[in-house]
């Protein structure tokens, strides 16, 4: 009999089955890619023209935002996607479904996981070029590798968060509201839409979680005022010690099936009980 | 060495028994049909079986594995039609009969399932704009993509019109004739008559029966006579007037009166002599051997009063 097909083969197979459902799926695309950069443009046309003073000098708006918004894109990408697609699937029953083939499921998780960070990729490259061309947004080629490091820790990070959360939320409405109840106040407080002030006690609360280090490291590769290379190894350390934790989550409480299966609970199971005697 | 083989098979969920010492076997190219009521066991003992639920207690064989730790060889030599799962809805039924075929080591070609399902009209159709009997031959299709030795059909024609049941009933039987081994649940007893080689009768969650469609209906039960009841005699009186005359269990559904008899020929002549006697016509009087349907009803009646 023929051998199965290689990993490497299969993980591409995935990837690219996942990025093509992603863009039949339009709201996904609307949200992840199409909405960061409505804000920048809205941002730019709204405060494009004002500074924001750091020790320095005075730095400029539209940088600002381009290189924070970029970082944002790749964020929702990874963990807004994946906290929101995977629970959809799981509800429908495709993944049990995947689960009856020979398909191994680390190979399918990592389809999933590999889409989510070519589509962050995608959608950054698309915020910055964007930045470049309408916002004298300047790339230093010297801060380049640690503007490509940042990014991967962090897409890798957030998308094992987005992995956990999907896994500790059983229904696809509730992963939904959950994904973004967390991420948007926290971008609120983590220089995304507004440059917070470094002493407030909302900076206090932001830094706990890994969204605010993980712009400012990936904003710094893009401030005039930050010297090259640019590398903050306490944000990048800090940012993978939360994406460790949310891969811990996400290997222990990962479900393939869809929480209506099966009298799970012994609550339901008693109820079953009570139903036939 | 039989391809399943499951003995005193345990699922508990808390207090509630959902499989309860359950044992059977099916030979290789048989075709099994477990047969039960919505909450008999039967989707939690198939779901152990394709390794999709743990066991409390017993012994499981499938095609030689234990289903909880076989993976990819196992899984490549089965194939699993399960109640409710998902399609990729956005995609068309020959990208996901492409998508899936990949996973496995020998697949049919595109044309062979499509063709086997029925689905040449529907090919370059999405998923989601298929009507539900449509879809349920896009799972039968990802279902015998990977030419299994074992297929997994957990209630595969719910829900069909008759054709639709009909069309469904060929393709299981050829692949029957070609080998295959399959593993059916259903609640429907034409479906488990029609296909099964042999049946297996769950009830909350026990074996109560299992055997030939032929030998349940011999084993257990004897022929059928019925007729409409007569005008004259009132619903709530009719037990109590045709006990006497036919012997046995008699029941009423409706207007029919229904009697299982071991001596029909006896049980006619005496109640065509009432009839006479009372100058009423019997109308719809029949004498059928007994379905497996009647079977059924009979068996599970027995084990809730048992139980």
């Amino acid at each position: 009999m023929s051998a199965f097909p290689s990993s490497l083969s299969m993980v591409l197979r995935q990837t690219q089955y996942q990025l093509k459902y992603f863009t039949r799926v339009p709201v996904a695309l609307f949200f992840t890619i199409i909405l960061p950069l409505v804000m920048l443009v809205l941002f730019n046309a709204l405060f494009g023209d004002n500074t924001i003073e750091t020790d320095e000098g005075d730095w400029s708006v539209r940088q600002f935002y381009t290189g924070g918004l970029a970082a944002y894109t790749a964020v929702s990408a990874t963990f807004s996607n994946l906290a929101n697609m995977v629970p959809i699937r799981r509800d429908e029953g495709v993944l049990k479904r995947w689960r009856s083939t020979p398909l191994p499921t680390w190979i399918y998780i990592a389809g999933f996981i590999c889409s989510a960070i070519v589509i962050a990729f995608v959608g950054a490259m698309v915020m910055l070029t964007v930045g470049v061309v309408f916002y004298d947004l300047s790339i230093e080629w010297a801060k380049m590798p640690a503007a490509a490091v940042t990014f991967l820790v962090g897409v890798g990070a957030f998308a094992a968060l987005g992995m956990a959360l999907a896994s500790i939320i059983k229904t696809a409405s509730s992963a939904s509201a959950a994904a973004n109840a967390t991420i948007l106040p926290l971008a609120f407080i983590s220089d995304v839409f507004v440059a917070t002030d470094g002493d407030s006690a909302l900076t206090t609360i932001a830094n706990i979680f890994p969204l605010k280090p993980f712009v400012n490291a990936f904003q710094d590769c893009f401030n005039p005022f930050v010297a090259a290379p640019a590398f903050d190894w306490g944000a990048l350390g800090f940012v993978a010690a939360w994406g460790l934790l949310g891969l811990g989550i996400a290997m222990k409480k990962f479900t393939w099936e869809p929480s209506g299966a099966g009298p799970r609970s012994r609550r339901a199971a008693r109820a079953a009980a009570t139903a036939q005697g | 060495m039989p391809a399943i083989d499951v003995r005193d098979l345990h699922k508990h969920y808390g207090d509630n028994r959902a499989v309860d010492g359950v044992s059977f076997h099916v030979g290789e190219g048989e075709v099994y049909a477990l047969l039960g009521h919505n909450g008999a066991g039967k989707s939690t003992a198939v779901e152990i079986l394709e390794g999709h639920r743990t066991m409390t207690s017993g012994s499981v064989s499938v095609l030689g594995f234990d289903p909880a730790k076989a993976q990819r060889e196992f899984r490549d030599r089965i194939g699993v039609v399960l109640q409710t799962s998902g399609v990729e809805n956005e995609f068309t039924v020959r990208e996901v009969i492409d998508l899936y075929a990949s996973a496995y080591r020998r697949r049919r070609t595109l044309d062979e399932v499509v063709e086997l399902a029925g689905l040449e009209e529907k090919v370059d159709e999405r998923v989601g704009s298929l009507s539900g009997g449509q879809r349920r031959r896009v799972d039968l299709a990802l279902g015998i993509i990977g030419r299994p030795d074992l297929l997994f059909l957990d209630e595969p024609t719910t829900g069909f019109d008759p054709a639709a049941r009909r069309k469904s009933w060929d393709l299981i039987e050829a692949l029957g004739d070609d080998g295959v081994t399959v593993l059916l649940t259903t609640h429907y007893l034409d479906e488990a008559e029609h296909l099964a080689d042999r049946v297996g009768v769950l009830a909350s969650g026990k074996m109560i029966a299992e055997g030939t469609p032929a030998q349940l209906i011999e084993g257990i039960s004897g022929t059928v006579v019925s007729f409409m009841l007569p005008d004259s005699i009132e619903t709530a009186d009719a037990i109590s007037t045709f006990g006497p005359v036919l012997g046995g269990d008699v029941r009423l559904s409706g207007r029919l009166v229904e009697a299982t008899v071991d001596r029909a020929t006896e049980v006619v002549h005496r109640a065509t002599g009432w009839a006479i006697e009372n100058g009423v016509e019997l109308e719809s009087l029949r004498v059928a051997r007994a379905s497996l349907e009647d079977v059924f009803l009979q068996l599970t009646e027995q084990s809730e009063e048992t139980s």
